[in-house]
């Protein structure tokens, strides 16, 4: 085994393990810190995959500014322990793990089954060059303007609407 | 042996299936919310797993949109939880059921 898939295996073992506590954990604070120990996993999966950029945007963007945001709401709004929400088990609730089973078959069935030729490779050469911020900025100020003027649009519209929903009303 | 390809479509497809499991079966909005931001990671796994294998620079650039659209997402998510919890003093998802008809 080489270096590169132990480390594989081992961040993707501990990717999951971290999404089934948060999902597992009834305290909505050590689920969001069980969530940013999976994003910390899956940058580190993103540096295994030679995205050298997504890795370092993943844990600034998602750790660094998505999951402070939740934690300052969580903060904010003194939930603590979820005890006081009434935790049904219900038929629906047991009907929803079924269907989500089913599709999980229905996924790995597709992927390890129906995948097209050239699924079993392994990295080509070029991937190291693709994660660099040259040719990540060379996409995105090329092929991709379009796309990249409308997101900075969407975020405007974004923290307008921030603003509003979360002004007091007077 | 090298890892391939498949491994990591397995790999988020377990991670999405976590995110919808927690969507179902939760009951409380901002961690309803954190499990739709895992099912967008595991999206964003299977995109950079195809950009690499693939040699192709499309998927991490969709990757860059899908985390532009997840920061507006939180943003304008938790103002609506703080709203909501401003006029109904709970995040319950059972409880908050004004857009039912």
């Amino acid at each position: 085994m080489t270096i590169e898939s132990f480390f594989t295996y081992s961040f993707s073992f501990a990717a999951v393990v971290a999404a089934v506590f948060m999902v597992a954990q009834k305290n909505p604070m050590l689920s969001a810190i069980s969530l940013i120990a999976n994003f910390f996993c899956l940058a580190g999966l993103y540096l295994l995959l030679h995205a050298q950029l997504l890795a370092v945007l993943q844990i600034v963007v998602y750790t660094g500014a998505i999951m402070v945001l939740v934690i300052f709401v969580i903060m904010l709004l003194n939930l603590g322990d979820e005890t006081k929400l009434i935790e049904r088990f219900d038929m629906w609730k047991v009907a929803g793990i079924v269907l989500v089973a089913g599709f999980l078959l229905e996924m790995i069935y597709i992927f390890l089954w129906s995948s097209g030729a050239g699924s079993n490779a392994s990295l080509p050469e070029q991937a190291t060059r693709i994660g660099e911020v040259e040719a990540m900025g060379r996409a995105m100020f090329g092929k991709f303007l379009l796309p990249f003027e409308v997101t900075s649009i969407l975020l405007l519209v974004a923290i307008v609407g921030a603003v509003v929903l979360a002004k007091k009303r007077t | 042996m090298p890892v391939t390809l498949d491994y990591y479509l397995l790999l988020s497809a377990v991670l999405f299936t976590i995110g919808v499991v927690g969507v179902l079966t939760r009951r409380n909005a901002i961690v309803v919310f954190m499990c739709i931001e895992l099912m967008l990671n595991s999206v964003n796994l299977t995109l950079v797993a195809f950009s690499a294998y693939l040699g192709d620079i499309t998927g991490q650039v969709l990757v860059f949109f899908v985390m532009a659209v997840a920061a507006a997402e939180a943003a304008v998510g938790l103002a609506i939880v703080i709203s909501l919890f401003r006029n109904k003093q709970t995040v319950n998802i059972d409880k908050i059921n004004i857009l039912k008809w």
